[in-house]
Parts: structure tokens; sequence; C-alpha cells
């Protein structure tokens, strides 16, 4: 809906763009301070209040949209909204596996089979005094996106190499176009550098991980179903992949990486700050490519939630508000779209381009 | 902190899906690639010094055309020297062979002449003697008359002849 009326005000109120422009910095404060008491300040307008029982919260619903959830929220608010209901997949001890479908929990209206959903979209169970564990493996948004996105890049590839082998030797077609200049420039300008005559053997690893982060960054930006979740955003799927470089690098590392940590090139004095240093900054290195990754993704997401809000905070100032702002919300989340864009590429190559320094500093012989 | 704690969930399915992606996609997809983009990149390379080389050849082939070129022209100003000079000579030759013919034809002639010459002069002295006798007969039969002017006479003919 929103999308609708959206397209409809920009080009109706295209004549005013420079005033709506000029108004909707106005508005600007509203997301970069407390949108809540902007809205819930207004208690004056008591019909309005009486119309709108449920306020729009900025805060919460970008929570929504950016965390995980156990089913795909399409459009509606409340009784209304339009989900895809996924698979719940608990472990807990005493009754082993259970599955059953997310619909069963109505929103966190209903218990089922002793759980409930509670306000942190997690699923516990019913009564307070059970504590024992419960393992959520279920299907979640996140999961789902992810396997969406990883399905299109596995037949991306593997039609790529089957197509490579069709026609051996030829240039290729396409959209193969696309993806090859993208390896080799992993290969030729991130790996070689930091790996030199080792980089075939990380290649496999190295492309995987940076395809998967940007095939996930792109569907993260398309808004709606099969796409739009937070993956590569998720502090999880970030730690996973920081993990697997983390394990990479200090199982694969020749001597001279211990050497450079525990036995510095420098006077033995100092090594009372210099080995708590570096034995930090092995765990420190993949934790920041983590973090980057999670922050960089999340935060984009943030803005461009953010904006559209300012459509509905502002119909909330006054009604009608909204669509003279709508225009240039749409403009800026088109303008933040396209950065996102660049984003989605950027975080993907620095997060490679990192563990290929990292893997090419673990793997450095002997020189000097 | 709902943000940054991860959920046990994703981290076992994120672990699955992406070792599984990995694995698939080194062997049936980055391998592949990779393999055919260094063939076709060798392909490319060997290409590229097979024109090299071929270019030059090329060069050198033309270099060497050009000399045999020049060598061949070379050769030919030389026939066309020789076979002025030969010509030269041999008209050198027929004239010098023709004058020597030609002298020695003059010098028979000028022999034959000579000897002709001798020959008429020898006849000539022997018709002159002839006729003289003759006449000395005629003038002797007249002046025999006259048997003293004839005697001296006789002697002064004889020791002129003598």
């Amino acid at each position: 809906m929103p999308y609708f009326t959206v397209l409809f005000t920009m080009t109706s109120f295209r004549k005013h763009l420079w005033g709506l422009i000029f108004s909707a910095f106005l508005f600007l404060p509203a997301i970069a301070g407390q949108p809540d008491t902007h809205v819930s300040n207004r208690p004056s307008n008591h019909q309005n209040e009486e119309k709108k029982s449920k306020k729009f919260d900025a805060g919460k619903m970008i929570m929504e949209h950016i965390s995980d959830s156990h089913d795909w929220h399409l459009w509606g608010e409340g009784h209304d909204a339009v989900s895809i209901y996924l698979p719940v997949i608990l472990y807990v001890k005493s009754k082993g596996f259970i599955f059953f479908m997310s619909s069963k929990f109505e929103h966190g209206h209903t218990a089922y089979m002793g759980f409930i959903l509670n306000q942190e979209n997690k699923i516990v169970w019913e009564s307070s005094d059970n504590h024992e564990p419960v393992y959520d493996l279920s299907i979640t948004k996140n999961v789902a996106a992810m396997l969406f996105a990883v399905f299109a890049l596995l037949i991306l590839a593997i039609g790529m190499a089957s197509s490579y082998k069709k026609n051996a030797g030829k240039a290729p077609k396409g959209i193969h176009n696309l993806i090859e200049p993208l390896i080799l420039f992993i290969r030729d300008d991130v790996t070689k550098p930091a790996l030199g005559h080792k980089t075939d053997r990380f290649m496999p690893f190295l492309l995987s991980i940076f395809f998967f982060i940007f095939i996930n960054n792109l569907f993260g930006l398309i808004p709606i179903f099969p796409g739009g979740a937070n993956v590569t955003g998720n502090i999880a799927i970030a730690m996973v992949l920081a993990t697997l470089i983390f394990l990479t690098v200090n199982l694969k590392a020749k001597k001279q990486y211990w050497k450079h940590i525990f036995l510095p090139d420098v006077p033995i004095w100092m090594y009372i700050i210099i080995i708590p240093i570096e034995i930090l900054g092995v765990v420190l290195k993949p934790f920041v490519l983590m973090l980057r990754l999670f922050a960089n993704i999340t935060a984009g997401h943030i803005i461009i939630l953010g904006f559209f809000s300012l459509i509905f905070i502002a119909e909330a100032i006054r009604p009608g508000v909204g669509y003279f702002a709508s225009p240039f919300v749409v403009a800026f989340t088109i303008f933040m779209s396209l950065l996102e864009l660049l984003v989605a590429f950027l975080q993907a190559y620095v997060f490679t381009l990192l563990s290929a320094i990292y893997i090419g500093m673990a793997l450095e012989e002997e020189h000097h | 902190m709902q943000l940054v704690t991860p959920a046990i969930g994703l981290l076992f399915w994120m672990i699955v899906t992406f070792l599984l992606v990995l694995v698939i996609l080194k062997k049936y997809a980055w391998n592949p690639i990779l393999s055919s983009i260094r063939e076709r990149e060798k392909t490319i390379q060997d290409s590229l010094l097979l024109a090299e080389k071929t270019q030059a050849d090329m060069i050198r082939f033309q270099g060497e055309n050009e000399s045999l070129l020049a060598e061949a022209r070379k050769e030919r100003d030389l026939m066309l020297k020789e076979s002025r000079e030969m010509r030269d000579k041999i008209i050198g030759d027929a004239k010098t062979l023709a004058d020597e013919e030609a002298k020695k034809l003059i010098n028979r002639a000028q022999d034959e002449i000579e000897k002709q010459k001798a020959a008429a002069i020898a006849e000539l002295k022997r018709e002159i003697s002839v006729f003289s006798v003759q006449i000395a007969e005629k003038l002797m039969q007249q002046h025999l008359e006259n048997n003293d002017a004839q005697k001296a006479i006789i002697e002064k003919q004889l020791s002129q002849l003598n």
C-alpha cells in the first residue's frame, strides 16, 4: 500500500518538490531524535487518537524488520497481517525434536505444546517455572532468505560452470559476462596480492565467501519476498563467516606467524606488552570482520526503513503531511538504495580482501 | 541486545548451509570455472606469443626477401655488364681478326703484284732484248755494207749491254 501512495504522490506533487524537500528537512530530527515522543506528545486531536488505536512506532517497526522472526511478514498489521508461516523445529532433551508450523502461535497470542512466542520473538516455555533449555533450530525468516539466496547462487555458479564446459575456450556470454570479471577481480586484485602463488588453493573458499555475502546483501535490498531479510546483517551469519576465517588462519598458519606472536623482534622487556596485544589481535581481527559486516548491512537496512518511517511519522503529526513528505522520502530512499547497492558489493569485497590478507599473513614464510 | 545475540538456530543453519555451499560450489562451480578461465588465458597467451613470433618471422622474411631481391638485382647487373663486355670483346676480336686477315690479304696481293711486276719486268727485258736484237739485226743488215762501221757499232752495243 505505501508503495502505491508513494508512487501516486510522486507524480502529482512534483511541482512542489522543492518546497517538499525543504519541509521534509524539518522532519529529519524526527528520526534522528526520538520519534516516539513526537508522535505520542500530540494527544490534542482526540478523534484522530481514537481512530488510530495503535500508534506508529518507527523503532519497533525497524527492529522487527531487521531481526529474525518465525514468520515472513508480507504486509498488513495485527490481525490483518499477511505472513508466510515458517516451520518451527525445536529440540528439548525431555521431548526430543518437535516440528510444527509457526502459524500455531498466532503471532504470539496462543501457546502451543507448552511453548509460547515471547516479546522478543523467541520461543520459550509457557510456564516460567520450566527452566529446561529449548534449542530453537527453526527455519526462520533469515534461514529461509539465506536458502533462497544460496539457491540462486548455486544455480548461477553451476550453470556458469556447465556453460564454460560446453563452449570451452570461447568468451563468456550473458550474465556470466558479469560474474567472470568479479571472479577475476577476486582472484587477481584481491587474493593474488595477499597470497601470491598460493592463490589457487584458497580461491574456492574466498570466492564462496565473497559471493555468499554479495548475493545475500543483494537479496536483502529487494523489498519483497524472497528478499528483504537482514541476513548478512545478522550477527550469527557474520559470526560463522568470521569464525571460518579465524579457523583457516590459525589452522593453516606457518611457523613465522606464531613466531611473530610469541617471539616478536622487539626487546625482551616489551614482551609483556606486545604478546598480549598480539594474542588479542588474533581474536580481534575476525571479530572486527564480523562486526563490520553486521554493522554495515544492518545500518543500511535501518537507514532505508527509517526514511520510510518518516512518511508515517509526518502523517502522525498532522494527517496529510505524510503525502507531502513521501516524494522526498522516496527520492532519498532511491538514493540510499543505490548507495546500499554499492555497500553490498563493498562489504563483500572488504570481507574477502581482509580475509585474504589475514590468510596471507598467516602463510607467510620466513624470508628476513 | 537481541540484535547482537546470535541465535543458535541461525548459527546451526548457517554453518550447515555455508559448508554445503562451499563444498558444492568448489566441486561443481569454482574449480571448473577457474580451470576453464586458466585454460582460456593460456590459449590467449599462446595465441599472442604465436602472433608475435609470426610477426617477427614476417619481418625476417621480408628482410630476407629484400636482400634476395637486391642480390638478384646485383646479379642481373653483373650479367648485363658481363654480356656487354663479352659483346665488346667479341666485336673487338672480330675486328682485329678481320684487320689481320685484310692485312694478310693485302700483303699477299702486294707480293703477288711485286712478283707480277718482276715477271713483267723480266718479260719486258726479254722482249726488249729480243726487240733490240731484231733492231740490231735490222741495223746490222743496213750497216753490213760498211764493215768497219758495223764492227764498231756491234762492239759498242755489246759493251753497252754488258
